[in-house]
C-alpha cells in the first residue's frame, strides 16, 4: 500500500513468499516456524537501527516501524516478534548498553538470538512498579530471584532483559535492569495457550538464584523503573505498527472477494451499505497510519512523543479491532472459517488493547497530558 | 565511478570480468493487469524488477562471489522512477548502476534498448552481459538477441545454467530444449540471456538496501550515448483478454452439437 525509503517491496515480497505459506500452520500449532525466525534474521528485519558495525541494518526507527507494519499485514505474531526485538530489546541496549554490551548482545541479536523483555509479574501488570522480583547483590554478581508472566517471544528467547529490585525499600528506585543470558538458569515455566498471535510464544519464567555479574546491570542501578518508562512509549508506536498492519492486512484479505462474491445479481462490494462501510474502514486506516508515523518521525526527531505514541497505540488497536471485526463480517461464512485468513487477524487484535500498556493506560495517559495545558 | 575496478585489476589479472546486467522496471507479476484507454494502466500500481532481470542480477552476484566476475554493472532505461530498480539490484549485489534516463510515458522498444546497450557496451567493454530472457510486460524476448546482433557477438539465450572453461574466456552454457538439455560454447565477450531455472534470486535484505543507497548510480541520457529512441514499431491496439463466462450444462449429445454449430459456431 504505502511507499518507504527504505524500498519495502523487498520487504513484502519476503513476507508473501516466506511468512505467508507458513501463517496458517503456526497458528494452528502455536509455534514459531524456525526457518521464518531465522529469515527474520537473514533479511536483516531483527537489528534494523543496530548499527552496522555490530552486524545490523543501521537503519531508521521509522524504517522498524514499516517492518513491524508490513510483517503484520501478512502475520501480527511474526509482527511481534520482530518489533520486540527492535522496539525494546535493542533500543535499550542501544541507548544504555556500556561498549562491551553493545558489542556482544547487539550483535547477537542482530545475527541470530532472540531477545525479550522482561517487566510483569503475577501482581504487576499496568502497576509495573509493584513488581517483586529480587536481585541481591553478592560480591561482584547479582542473584535474581522471582518469576515474570505474559513475557513476549521468551519460548524462542536466549537474552533476557529482567527487571528486578535491588533493594525494595526504596520502591520503584530499587528497579534494575539485568541482562541474564538463558543458560545461566532461565527457566521457561509455562507457555500460555492464547487467544491471538499465537505463534508468538507468550511464558512464565522463574528465576532461582540466577547469578548475574555486576557487569551485566543495563545501564544504572536503580534506573530500571525509568528505562522500562521510556522503551514503552517508543515501544508503542511500534504496537501502533503492528495494529495498523493488521488492519490493513484483514482490509487487503477481504476486498478482492467482496467484488467477486456476487448476490441479487451485484458484487456485495458494490451494495451502498457496504460501500460506505469500506470507505469508512479505509479513513479509520488512513488515520490510524497518520498517527503513527507521524509519532514515529517526531521520535526520529529527538522530540517527546509520550502522547503521540500513547495516541497512536490506543486508536491504531482500535481500528485494528474494527476493521477485522468488519472484515469478518464483509466476507461472510467463508470469513468465519479458518480456510481464510481474516478470522485470524480478528483473534490477534485484541492483544493490541492490552500489551505495552492497556488502552485505559493509554487513555489516562493521554489525559493526564492534556490536562496541564488548561489548568 | 569505476574507482574500483582499477584497484580490482591491480591485484587480480584473472579476475578482470566485468559483468553488464541490465534491468527493467515492469509492473509487479502479482498485480492485474488493467486496460485504460488503449493502454496498460500502469498509475499508482505496484512496480519492481522484471523477474528474469532478478535471475541475471542473481547470476552476475554469484559470478563476482565465486570471484570469477571483477565487477558487477546494473543499468536500466526508463523514468526518474527506474531509479528504485536499480536500488534492488544494488541491495542485491551489483557495485554500481547506470540510469540511463527517459521521459516518463516515452515508450521504449527493444531495438532502441538494445542500440543503447550497444553504445554503452562499445564504451564501457565489459566482458559479459547478462540479461533476463524477456520482460513480463510486453513479453518481447528480443532485446539480448538483437543487442548481440547489433555487436556481432555470440549469444546463448535461455541460459539454465552458465559455466566457466578456459581460464574464464569463453562460457559453457546449458539451455533447456523440447526432450533434454543442450550445452552451447561461445568465447567471451558474449551475451547470455537468463531462464527461469538458472537460479533462485536472494531477496535484497535490509542491511543491504542500506549499503546500496551509497553505491555509485550515473545518471545518462540516450542522447549522450547517441541513440535515437523513436519506436520503429507502431502499436495498433491495446485489449484486454475476453472475460471469461460461465460454461453450461447440457442434457444430450444432440443438445451439444445443436449449440457447438448454432451458438459457438465452431462446427
Amino acid at each position: 500500500m504505502v511507499g518507504s525509503p527504505e524500498s519495502p517491496a523487498a520487504l513484502a515480497k519476503f513476507a508473501r513468499e516466506q511468512v505467508l505459506p507458513k501463517v496458517h500452520e503456526m497458528d494452528e500449532k502455536e509455534m514459531l516456524d524456525k526457518t521464518v525466525l531465522k529469515g527474520l534474521f537473514d533479511q536483516g528485519l531483527m537489528g534494523v537501527e543496530t548499527p552496522a558495525e555490530y552486524g545490523g541494518s543501521e537503519s531508521s526507527f521509522m524504517s522498524a516501524i514499516l517492518v513491524v507494519e508490513e510483517l503484520a499485514k501478512v502475520d501480527p505474531a511474526v509482527s511481534v516478534v520482530c518489533d520486540v526485538q527492535n522496539t525494546l530489546v535493542n533500543t535499550l541496549f542501544r541507548q544504555y548498553g556500556t561498549e562491551a554490551q553493545k558489542a556482544k548482545y547487539l550483535s547477537q541479536l542482530a545475527q541470530g538470538k532472540v531477545g525479550c523483555f522482561c517487566l510483569s509479574e503475577a501482581g504487576s501488570g499496568s502497576d509495573a512498579f509493584a513488581l517483586q522480583t529480587r536481585a541481591v547483590k553478592d560480591g561482584n554478581k547479582y542473584v535474581l530471584n522471582g518469576s515474570k508472566m505474559w513475557i513476549t517471544n521468551s519460548y524462542e528467547a536466549e537474552i533476557f532483559l529482567v527487571f528486578a529490585n535491588v533493594d525494595p525499600s526504596k520502591g520503584y528506585k530499587g528497579i534494575t535492569c539485568f541482562i541474564v543470558e538463558k543458560d545461566w538458569g532461565v527457566k521457561v515455566a509455562k507457555k500460555e495457550i492464547k487467544l491471538g498471535i499465537k505463534a508468538s510464544s507468550t511464558c512464565a519464567l522463574s528465576f532461582d538464584d540466577v547469578e548475574v555479574p555486576v557487569e551485566n546491570v543495563l545501564g544504572e542501578v536503580g534506573k530500571g523503573y525509568k528505562y522500562a518508562i521510556e522503551i514503552l512509549n517508543e515501544g508503542r508506536i511500534g504496537i501502533a505498527a503492528q495494529m495498523l498492519g493488521l488492519a490493513q492486512g484483514a482490509f487487503d484479505n477481504a476486498l478482492p472477494y467482496m467484488y467477486q462474491r456476487k448476490q441479487f445479481g451485484q458484487a456485495i462490494g458494490d451494495f451502498q451499505g457496504m460501500q460506505f462501510q469500506v470507505a469508512q474502514i479505509a479513513t479509520e486506516i488512513e488515520a490510524a497510519r497518520l498517527l503513527t508515523y507521524n509519532a514515529a518521525r517526531l521520535k526520529e526527531e529527538g522530540k517527546n512523543v509520550v502522547k503521540e505514541a500513547a495516541m497512536a497505540k490506543l486508536y491504531a488497536s482500535q481500528v485494528a479491532e474494527r476493521a477485522a471485526s468488519k472484515a469478518v463480517e464483509w466476507v461472510g461464512g467463508v470469513g468465519f472459517t479458518r480456510e481464510f485468513p481474516i478470522e485470524k487477524f480478528y483473534r490477534d487484535c485484541k492483544i493490541g488493547a492490552i500489551y505495552e500498556g492497556t488502552s485505559n493506560i493509554q487513555l489516562q495517559t493521554i489525559a493526564k497530558l492534556l490536562k496541564p495545558h488548561y489548568t | 565511478m569505476y574507482a574500483r575496478r582499477g584497484f580490482v585489476l591491480a591485484v587480480s589479472s584473472e579476475m578482470s570480468l566485468r559483468v553488464l546486467v541490465p534491468v527493467k522496471r515492469v509492473v509487479d507479476y502479482a498485480v492485474k493487469i488493467r486496460v485504460v484507454g488503449g493502454k496498460v494502466d500502469t498509475a499508482n500500481v505496484k512496480h519492481s524488477m522484471n523477474p528474469f532481470d532478478e535471475i541475471a542480477v542473481e547470476e552476475a552476484v554469484r559470478l563476482k562471489e565465486k570471484k570469477t566476475a571483477a565487477e558487477v554493472i546494473a543499468l536500466t532505461v526508463g523514468p526518474a522512477k527506474s531509479q528504485e530498480t536499480l536500488r534492488t539490484a544494488l541491495a542485491m549485489g551489483a557495485d554500481n548502476a547506470v540510469h540511463i534516463e527517459v521521459p516518463e510515458g516515452q515508450e521504449i522498444q527493444p531495438l532502441q534498448v538494445a542500440k543503447l546497450l550497444r553504445a554503452y557496451v562499445e564504451k564501457e567493454k565489459p566482458g559479459l552481459v547478462i540479461l533476463g530472457k524477456q520482460a513480463i510486460d510486453d513479453d518481447a524476448g528480443q532485446t539480448g538477441q538483437l543487442l548481440a546482433g547489433l555487436l556481432n557477438w555470440p549469444q546463448a539465450t535461455f541460459a539454465s545454467k552458465i559455466e566457466f572453461a578456459d581460464a574464464a574466456k569463453k562460457i559453457l552454457v546449458t539451455r533447456e530444449i523440447d526432450g533434454g538439455l543442450e550445452t552451447v560454447e561461445a568465447p567471451l565477450p558474449a551475451i547470455v540471456t537468463a531462464d527461469l531455472r538458472l537460479n533462485e534470486p536472494r531477496y535484497a535484505t535490509l542491511p543491504n538496501i542500506m549499503k546500496a543507497k551509497k553505491k555509485p548510480l550515473t545518471k545518462i541520457t540516450p542522447a549522450d550515448l547517441g541513440v535515437d529512441i523513436t519506436p520503429s514499431i507502431d502499436v495498433l491496439s491495446v485489449s484486454e483478454p475476453p472475460k471469461r463466462v460461465g460454461g453450461k450444462k447440457v442434457e444430450s449429445v444432440d443438445e451439444l452439437v445443436d449449440k457447438l454449430k448454432n451458438e459457438a459456431g465452431v462446427i
